[in-house]
């Protein structure tokens, strides 16, 4: 009985948030395999500790969980950030929608891959403001830094992005090396 | 080369986290700038890009159903978390009796300005707003055309509420509907914003209720403002600065 009023409450308030979840354990580790298998065991965790969570913001608490995760994934894995990008290129995009069709693939190939290759502390603060749309408050107590750091590193990760947009040739001479 | 401002101040007016004195500020910085202006129309350019094509990912179905078949057999919590917090009826019981104390302080006061009965308020919207996502339940008229949306509320309701599509600042329009808070019929009129749903409730406005102010329940942010008459309040898991920024849209001429 109280484990259900307890479960009840988790996916009230926790659950919804599993496509934020996803969605932010996929830019940081780049693989969506990887990315599935992170997600599913943080929020686990999160179950586990709901206890802990007693009000507040659920998306910034599970966030966190989610990107402490990813880092121990990626320690434990031994992922250094070249290789794990490498990889990604080579992988099938995912599938698309009609939607998706209709925007002009050029434009969302340039920009996914920009993304990619951004350095994944620059990456992570980008997904979190631009397609998550948290408040710098919200992703300083998701990554652990200071509001100051979160600022200035959004405004690195903004002006590299659109270095790479502007110099592809740049860049693709760099991936031959 | 690059103006000292536009490194983070440029930024932060970018995504709204500057104050007004701030912003007015950085504004006028703007004026005399052309670093800075020309800093500013890049980055807008970029964030508009990145809102369009749509990076974000959904969890997959598999994992949604995955995550919630291997919950039950789990302990809901620790030990040691346990003893701090109190017991699900505990909370249950002291939850009842707030929203007790809430509607007889509403009732005893009569006056809905009460703070406690805005949070019982907000927790209806909310609680619409939850509703409104289970499937097929977000709109009753989809349409991103707000003269296909406008007519559909006539004779639906005793008011007219202001539709308008905020495509081009973020907030496409993506429908409407009618919901019940509190016992009363309103409006719902149904937004995007990113990969987000943002419901904007709209009733009209009882003379004795000027229910403003925003705030946050089980992860979702709610926003209430008054204009015309009109009672509005938007929620959404968005973050609380875009609903801020929806509302602005609506309160501008």
């Amino acid at each position: 009985m109280l484990q259900q009023e307890e479960r009840a409450r988790f996916e009230a308030n926790v659950l919804p948030h599993l496509d934020a979840a996803y969605n932010l354990a996929r830019w940081i580790l780049h693989g969506r395999t990887e990315a599935q298998d992170v997600t599913q065991e943080a929020m686990l965790r999160a179950y586990r500790f709901f206890g802990t969570f007693h009000s507040g913001d659920a998306r910034a608490w599970l966030l966190q969980i989610v990107r402490n995760c990813c880092y121990t994934w990626l320690k434990k894995n031994r992922v250094t950030e070249d290789m794990s990008e490498l990889d990604e290129l080579a992988m099938p995009q995912e599938k698309e929608t009609p939607e998706s069709l209709a925007m002009a693939n050029s434009d969302r190939d340039a920009l996914r891959r920009g993304l990619e290759q951004l350095p994944r502390h620059f990456r992570e603060i980008l997904v979190l403001r631009e397609l998550e749309g948290c408040s710098y408050k919200e992703i300083a107590a998701i990554t652990s830094r200071p509001i100051g750091t979160v600022m200035s590193g959004l405004a690195r990760a903004r002006q590299q992005l659109r270095q790479f947009l502007t110099e592809p040739a740049r860049k693709e001479a760099h991936h031959d090396l | 080369m690059t103006c000292e401002l536009s490194q983070t101040r440029l930024h932060a007016y970018l995504d709204n986290e500057l104050d007004a004195m701030g912003a007015a500020e950085f504004e006028r910085h703007l004026e005399t700038c052309p670093d800075c202006k020309t800093q500013l129309a890049a980055s807008e350019k970029l964030r508009k890009a990145l809102s369009q094509v749509q990076l974000y990912e959904r969890a997959p179905a598999s994992l949604r159903s995955k995550i919630q078949s291997s919950l039950p057999k789990l302990p809901a919590t620790t030990h040691g978390s346990r003893s701090t917090s109190p017991a699900p009826w505990q909370r249950l019981a002291l939850a009842a009796a707030l929203l007790l104390a809430a509607v007889l302080g509403w009732r005893q006061w009569d006056g809905a300005n009460h703070p406690a009965y805005q949070q019982t308020l907000a927790a209806a919207t909310v609680d619409a707003h939850l509703r409104s996502m289970q499937p097929g339940h977000l709109a009753d008229v989809v349409s991103t055309d707000q003269h296909t949306v406008k007519p559909w509320f006539d004779g639906r309701l005793t008011f007219a509420p202001p539709v308008r599509d905020f495509a081009d600042a973020g907030f496409p329009l993506i429908g409407g509907r009618l919901d019940v808070i509190d016992g009363r019929t309103v409006a719902a009129l149904v937004y995007g914003r990113r990969k987000h749903i943002v419901n904007v409730f709209v009733a009209k406005a009882e003379p004795s209720a000027a229910w403003s102010g925003s705030g946050g329940i089980q992860g979702y942010h709610w926003t209430a403002w008054q204009k015309d008459g009109l009672s509005f309040c938007a929620v959404s898991d968005a973050a609380a600065a875009d609903l801020e920024q929806l509302k602005q849209l609506f309160l501008a001429p």
